[in-house]
C-alpha cells in the first residue's frame, strides 16, 4: 500500500484571481484515501475558494485537478465533480426550503428517478440520517423550510454522504458544525472518523481548532491564498496552528484578569424574562458583558430580539442595537456600500434639519473602518466585496457606532477567524468599560469566558444563572442538558 | 474617462436616450413640423404619468411583491368625488384638492391595513380593494360627467414660454421626490427595506411605519393625479385611470428602478414617461394601426429593458 | 400537536373549505342550482379560468410573474376562432409557435436576468396587438369539435366538474409527485442548489414557461369552445384572475410554494363569486366592489385560521 496508490485527488498549482485579488496563489495539495484532512486559516485565506475549485463551482485560472489519476481540469463542473465522487457541504445551506427532505435528496441524486422514486429517496436519506445522527427526530416527509437551522444542516450533511450510482469518495465539509450543538457535532465528527476508516476521504474546514485537531489525520494551514503548513495532525497543537495561521496567539486569561466588574455596584439596565414557563429572569447591569449560553436554538435569539424590540416581558432602559449573526438574512444590505451598511444604524446623527449629510455619514464610517480594522481600500466599495469576517466587522461597527447603551449580539462570530475574534473581544471589553451593556449569545464555550455573567438556556427557558467565578464548561454543559437525558 | 463610464452606467440614461431617439425619429419622419407641439403634449401627459409613477416607485422599491394596483381606481374615485363636490365652482378649488388628497390618503391607509392586518400580499390587497374603490366611484358618479371649474382646466392646460405649467410643477414635485428618496430617513429606510426587511428591522429602521407611509404616499399622489387629470380632460370619467395601471409600473421600471426592490431613481421616471408617450405618438404619426402600434409598443418596452440590463447574469 | 394537524395540512385545507362555504351559500340562496344543469351553468366558465390559473402557477413556481396571460389567452381565442377553424394545420402550427415563444421568453428572462414583470408587461401589449391583427372585430367561429367537447353532457357529473378534477389531478401528479416535477419546483426554492447538482436552470425555466404557454393555449381554446366566438379583449381580466386564483389556492409569490389542486380550487372559487353576487340581487353599482370584498374576506379567513393555529 504505497502512498501513490492511495492518492485520490491531486490539486497541482491551482491559482485563482478575482480581479486584483489573488485568492489562490498556486496551491498544490494531495488527498489520500482513508484520511481526514483538516483545513484551517483566516477568513480570506483561500479555504473556501480552494474547495469551490475542487467541487467544480469555480474554474481555476491555472493549475490542474487530478482525480484518481485522471486529469479532469478541462470542462470541470459540479456535475463532473459529483460523478467523480466529490461531494461538498457548503457553508451557506443549499437545500430547497419548499421541498421535503426526501425530495431534496432527489435533487442532488439524479439517479433517483422513475416509478417509486419517492420511496427510494426516503429510504436513502432516512438511512443516512439514522447512521450519522442517531435520534435526529427528522421525518423524511418534513418540508425543509419548517425545520430548524441545525436540522437542515443535518439533512445537508446526510445528503452529501448518501450514495446512489456515484460514489462518495471525497466529502468536503465547510464549517459543518457552525450551527450544530456540541452533542450533534460530536456525532458528526464520529461519523467522519468511521467514514474515513472505511476508506473515504474527508476535508474538514473549521474554525474550531479543537475539533480539527481531534478529527483530522493531517492538517493543512492556509494563509494568503497558499498552503503554509501541512503535517500530521498530531504534530500540531492549538498554539502551533494559531501561530502558523499567522494571527495573534489566543490569550484567554487576559480577559478574565481585568474583568473585575462587580454586579452590586452598577445600576440595572435591563431585565428580560423568556416566555417559557419555569424560567429565571435575565438581569444585566451597566457595563456588564452578559453571556447567553446553552445548545443552539434554545430561545436565545428570540430573547435578544425581544430586548431589541422592547417587547412585553422585558424592562429595558436605554436604546438597543443588535449585531446579527446570520449575516445573509439578518445583517447585510447587499446593494449598498460598506459605508452605507455601517451608517444605517446611526442615521439620526447625520441629520442637518430634515436632510441627511452624506459626508458626515461617510466620515463616520471611515472612523469605524480604522477603529475596528475593516480591510478594504475604500468604504465606498460594495459590502459584498468583503470577506465574511470583514462583513461581520462592518455589522459590529454598525451596532457599536449607533447611539445605544445596550448591545445585543446574536452569535456574531459564526465563521469568523481567530484573529478577528480577538480584536472584537478586546473592543467589546473596552466598550463595556465605558458603560455599555452587552448581551452576547454564543455557541462557543471559549467566548463565554469573556463574559461577566452567564445565563444558560434550555428549551426556551433560562435554567442556570452563573457568575464568572461559577462559570465552568462543565457547569454550562450540565445545565444545557436535562438531568434525565 | 471614468466619469464618462460612470455616467454611462446611470440606470436612468436609457429611458432618456430612448425618449430623445423616438422624438428625433418622429421629427425626421414629419420633417420637423409639429415636433414642438409633440414635445409639449409629451410634457403634459408625461407629467400625469410621473405623478403616479413617483408613488409607485416608492412602493416598488419596498421589495418583491410590493406594487400598488389600486392606482387607477383611486384616481377615478378622487377625480369623481372632487369634481362632483366642486360642481364647477372655482371657489371650491382648494376644497376639491383637499378632498382628492384626503381620499388618496384614506385609500392608502386602507390598503396598508389590509396588507398588515390580513397579511395579504400587496398585489392582491390593492387589487381587491381597488374593486371596492371602483364601485364607490361608480355609485358616487351615477354616470354623470361633471365639468371641472374653468380655473382648474385652465391651470392644467396653461403654458409659460411654450412649456406646460403642469410639467414645470411636476418637475419640482419630482425633485422633491428625489430629495426624499436620497436624503431623508424615510428614503433610506425604504431602500433598506427593499434590500432586506428583516435586516432593516434589526438595524433599527421602523419598517411598518415606513411601509404605511409609502402606501399612503402612493395613493395620495394617485389622488392628486386624478384631480388634475379630471381637470385636464374636462371631467372625471370612470375609465380615466385604466391605462395608468400598467403604465405606472412600466414607467418606474423603464426608468431604471429595480423591480426586485432596494434601488430607485427619480430622473428615470421623467425619461420613461416621455419615452412611452412619444413612442405611441411616433407610431400614430407613421400611420400604424392599433394592432401594429400595440405590438411595437410591447416589443420596444422589452427591447429597452433588454438593452438596459446589459446581461447581468453571472454563471 | 399531532402530526395529523400539521400546519402544512391546515394550510392546504383552507382553499377547499372556502370553496365549500361559497357553494353552500349559493345553494342556500338559489336551491335550483343544486342540480346537474344548475351546476353546469354555474361552473361553465370555471374551466378556462382554471386552465389559465394553472398556467400562472407554473410561472409563479419559478419566482416569476406573468402579466401577459390575459392577453395571451385572448390571442389564442382569436386564433382558435379563425385560423384553427378555417385552416386547422396553420392554426395548430401557430399555437405551437406561441408555446415556443413562451419558452423563449423564459430563456430570455433567465439569460438576461430580466424582471419578468416588465417583460410580460411588454408582452401583454404584443399579444393584444396580435389579437387585434388576427381578429380586428369580434367574431370568428369555434371549431365544432371543441364546441362539442366543452358542451359535453356526461352522466351524473357535469362536465366542468370532471374537467376541473382532471386538470387538478393530472397537474398534481406531474408537478407534485413526479421526479421531474420535484426538480422543477426545486428551482423555485433554491436555484443555486439545483445548479450545483447539475440541473440546468435555463432548461427548467424554459420548461415551466412552455408549460404555462401550453395551459394558456388550452384555456383560450376552452374559452372559445364556450363562447363560440372571440374578440381581442375577451380574456384580459384573466391576468389578474389567474394571479388571485393561485394565491387564493394557497400559493405564494416566491419560493416555489404552489399547489395545483389549490390553484384549481381558487379559480373555481373566483368563478363562483360572480354568480353568488348576482343571486344576492346586489345593486349593480356594487357588483365589482362586492367581488373585491369576497376576495378580502376569504383571505382574511385564511389569516384568521392560520393565526389561531399558530397559537395552538
Amino acid at each position: 500500500m504505497s502512498a501513490e496508490s492511495d492518492l485520490i485527488v491531486r490539486l497541482d498549482g491551482v491559482a485563482k484571481s478575482f480581479g486584483a485579488v489573488h485568492a489562490l496563489d498556486g496551491v498544490s495539495l494531495d488527498l489520500r484515501a482513508g484520511e481526514c484532512l483538516g483545513l484551517v486559516g483566516h477568513n480570506g485565506a483561500g479555504k473556501s475558494t480552494l474547495m469551490n475549485v475542487l467541487s467544480g463551482n469555480l474554474l481555476p485560472d491555472t493549475g490542474a485537478i487530478v482525480i484518481a489519476g485522471q486529469d479532469v481540469t478541462a470542462g470541470y463542473s459540479p456535475q463532473t465533480a459529483m460523478q467523480r465522487g466529490v461531494r461538498c457541504v457548503y457553508q451557506e445551506l443549499s437545500l430547497c426550503p419548499n421541498l421535503t427532505v426526501a425530495e431534496n435528496a432527489r435533487i442532488s441524486h439524479p439517479a433517483i428517478a422513475g416509478f417509486g422514486w419517492r420511496r427510494a429517496a426516503r429510504a436513502l436519506i432516512g438511512a443516512k440520517l439514522d447512521e450519522v445522527f442517531p435520534g435526529h427526530g427528522i421525518s423524511t416527509n418534513d418540508v425543509v423550510g419548517d425545520l430548524s437551522i441545525a436540522r437542515r444542516q443535518m439533512v445537508e450533511i446526510a445528503r452529501a454522504f448518501a450514495v446512489t450510482d456515484t460514489p462518495a469518495r471525497v466529502v468536503i465539509l465547510d464549517e459543518p458544525t457552525s450551527s450544530l450543538d456540541a452533542v450533534v457535532a460530536e456525532k458528526l465528527l464520529k461519523h467522519v472518523r468511521r467514514y474515513v476508516e472505511g476508506g473515504g476521504t474527508c476535508v474538514l474546514i473549521s474554525h474550531l481548532l479543537g475539533e480539527v485537531l481531534e478529527t483530522s489525520d493531517r492538517i493543512a494551514v492556509m494563509r494568503d491564498g497558499g498552503v503554509v503548513a501541512l503535517d500530521a495532525a498530531r504534530s500540531f497543537t492549538r498554539n502551533s496552528l494559531v501561530a502558523a495561521m499567522g494571527s495573534v496567539a489566543e490569550t484567554q486569561t487576559a480577559a478574565a484578569a481585568d474583568g473585575a466588574v462587580i454586579r452590586d455596584g452598577a445600576p440595572v439596565t435591563l431585565r428580560a424574562t423568556p416566555s417559557a414557563p419555569e424560567t429565571l429572569t435575565l438581569t444585566a447591569h451597566k457595563g456588564e458583558v452578559v453571556g447567553l449560553a446553552g445548545l443552539s436554538g434554545q430561545g436565545q435569539t428570540e430573547l435578544l430580539v425581544r430586548v431589541f424590540e422592547h417587547a412585553p416581558g422585558t424592562d429595558v432602559s436605554g436604546n438597543v442595537s443588535l449585531v446579527a449573526g446570520d449575516r445573509q438574512s439578518d445583517g447585510v444590505f447587499p446593494l449598498w456600500s460598506i459605508a452605507e451598511n455601517v451608517s444605517i444604524g446611526s442615521l439620526r446623527q447625520f441629520l442637518d434639519g430634515f436632510l441627511l449629510n452624506h459626508d458626515k455619514a461617510f466620515e463616520f464610517s471611515n472612523r469605524w473602518k480604522d477603529k475596528i480594522g475593516i480591510r478594504t481600500p475604500d468604504m465606498a466599495d460594495p459590502i459584498l466585496s468583503l470577506s465574511g469576517g470583514n462583513q461581520q466587522k462592518a455589522l459590529f461597527a454598525r451596532a457599536l457606532g449607533a447611539p445605544a447603551e445596550i448591545i445585543v449580539m446574536d452569535d456574531p462570530m459564526r465563521g469568523v477567524d481567530v484573529g478577528t475574534k480577538q480584536e472584537v473581544y478586546a473592543m467589546i471589553r473596552e466598550e463595556a468599560q465605558k458603560g455599555r451593556t452587552f448581551l452576547w449569545y454564543t455557541t462557543e464555550m471559549d467566548e463565554l469566558r469573556n463574559c461577566d455573567h452567564v445565563y444558560v438556556f434550555r428549551e426556551g427557558a433560562i435554567v442556570a444563572d452563573l457568575t464568572r467565578a461559577e462559570m465552568t464548561e462543565e457547569r454550562v454543559l450540565h445545565a444545557s442538558f436535562r438531568a434525565d437525558a | 474617462m471614468s466619469a464618462l463610464a460612470k455616467f454611462g452606467k446611470q440606470p436612468w440614461l436609457w429611458a432618456w436616450v430612448g425618449a430623445i431617439a423616438v422624438w428625433a425619429a418622429t421629427a425626421a419622419y414629419t420633417g420637423g413640423t409639429g415636433s414642438g407641439q409633440v414635445m409639449s403634449a409629451a410634457l403634459t401627459f408625461g407629467a400625469f404619468f410621473v405623478i403616479v409613477a413617483l408613488g409607485q416607485m416608492f412602493v416598488i422599491t419596498l421589495g418583491p411583491g410590493n406594487v400598488d394596483l389600486s392606482v387607477p381606481a383611486c384616481m377615478t374615485l378622487a377625480g369623481t368625488v372632487a369634481m362632483k363636490s366642486m360642481d364647477g365652482s372655482g371657489a371650491m378649488l382648494p376644497l376639491g384638492l383637499l378632498l382628492a388628497l384626503a381620499i388618496g390618503l384614506s385609500v392608502g391607509a386602507i390598503n396598508y391595513s389590509l396588507i398588515r392586518l390580513l397579511r395579504i400580499p400587496p398585489i392582491i390587497a390593492t387589487l381587491s380593494s381597488s374593486f371596492i374603490y371602483q364601485s364607490a366611484a361608480i355609485w358616487w358618479n351615477r354616470g354623470l360627467r361633471v365639468k371641472p371649474p374653468t380655473e382648474l382646466a385652465e391651470f392644467t392646460t396653461a403654458k409659460i414660454a411654450g412649456i406646460p405649467v403642469i410639467a414645470l410643477c411636476v418637475v419640482v414635485l419630482a425633485a422633491i421626490g428625489h430629495v426624499v428618496l436620497t436624503r431623508t430617513l424615510y428614503g433610506r429606510g425604504v431602500i433598506a427595506i427593499g434590500q432586506n426587511p428583516r435586516a432593516a428591522h434589526l438595524a433599527g429602521v421602523k419598517v411598518e411605519r415606513i411601509r404605511a407611509a409609502t402606501y399612503m404616499l402612493s395613493a395620495t399622489l394617485a389622488g392628486l393625479c386624478g384631480y388634475l387629470l379630471a381637470g385636464f380632460s374636462g371631467g372625471a370619467a370612470l375609465n380615466m385611470g385604466e391605462e395608468y395601471l400598467l403604465s405606472s409600473i412600466a414607467v418606474v421600471v423603464i426608468g431604471g428602478t429595480s423591480v426586485a426592490g432596494g434601488y430607485a431613481n427619480v430622473p428615470g421616471l421623467w425619461g420613461a414617461a416621455l419615452f412611452l408617450f412619444l413612442l405611441v405618438t411616433m407610431l400614430n404619426t407613421m400611420g400604424a394601426g392599433a394592432g401594429v402600434r400595440l405590438v411595437l409598443t410591447g416589443l420596444i418596452i422589452i427591447g429597452v429593458i433588454v438593452a438596459a440590463s446589459g446581461g447581468k447574469r453571472t454563471t | 400537536m399531532s402530526a395529523l394537524l400539521s400546519p402544512r395540512l391546515l394550510r392546504s385545507l383552507l382553499p377547499p373549505l372556502s370553496l365549500a362555504a361559497l357553494l353552500i351559500a349559493i345553494f342556500w340562496l338559489q336551491p335550483r342550482t343544486m342540480s346537474y344543469f344548475g351546476l353546469n351553468l354555474l361552473l361553465n366558465l370555471a374551466v378556462p379560468i382554471a386552465l389559465a390559473t394553472i398556467a400562472q402557477m407554473f410561472i409563479l413556481c419559478v419566482n416569476e410573474l406573468d402579466l401577459s396571460l390575459g392577453g395571451f389567452v385572448s390571442l389564442v381565442a382569436c386564433v382558435t376562432a379563425t385560423w384553427v377553424h378555417d385552416t386547422p394545420l396553420l392554426g395548430f402550427a401557430a399555437l405551437v409557435g406561441l408555446i415556443a415563444v413562451y419558452a423563449a421568453l423564459g430563456a430570455l428572462i433567465h439569460l438576461r436576468n430580466l424582471p419578468s414583470i416588465v417583460v410580460t408587461l411588454g408582452m401583454s401589449f404584443v399579444w393584444l396587438g396580435l389579437a387585434v391583427l388576427v381578429l380586428p372585430t369580434p367574431g370568428g367561429k369555434a371549431p365544432e369539435y371543441i364546441r362539442s367537447l366543452m358542451t359535453l353532457k356526461p352522466f351524473f357529473v357535469p362536465m366542468p366538474i370532471i374537467a376541473s378534477v382532471l386538470i387538478a389531478g393530472l397537474v398534481h401528479l406531474f408537478l407534485m409527485r413526479s421526479a421531474l416535477g420535484t426538480v422543477l419546483r426545486g428551482a423555485g426554492g433554491n436555484a443555486k442548489s439545483l445548479e450545483r447538482a447539475g440541473w440546468s436552470i435555463l432548461r427548467i425555466k424554459m420548461t415551466m414557461f412552455a408549460l404555462a404557454g401550453f395551459f394558456g393555449v388550452l384555456s383560450g381554446m376552452a374559452l372559445v369552445g364556450l363562447t363560440t366566438s372571440a374578440d381581442a379583449n375577451i380574456a384580459l381580466r384573466y391576468t389578474l384572475l389567474s394571479i388571485a386564483g393561485v394565491i387564493l389556492g394557497g400559493g405564494e409569490f416566491v419560493g416555489g410554494r404552489v399547489s395545483p389542486i389549490g390553484a384549481v380550487i381558487g379559480a373555481v372559487t373566483l368563478a363562483l363569486a360572480g354568480s353568488f353576487l348576482s343571486f344576492l340581487r346586489l345593486n349593480p353599482d356594487w357588483q365589482i366592489g362586492a367581488q373585491g370584498a369576497i376576495l378580502i374576506i376569504v383571505l382574511a379567513l385564511r389569516v384568521l385560521i392560520s393565526r389561531t393555529e399558530a397559537k395552538a
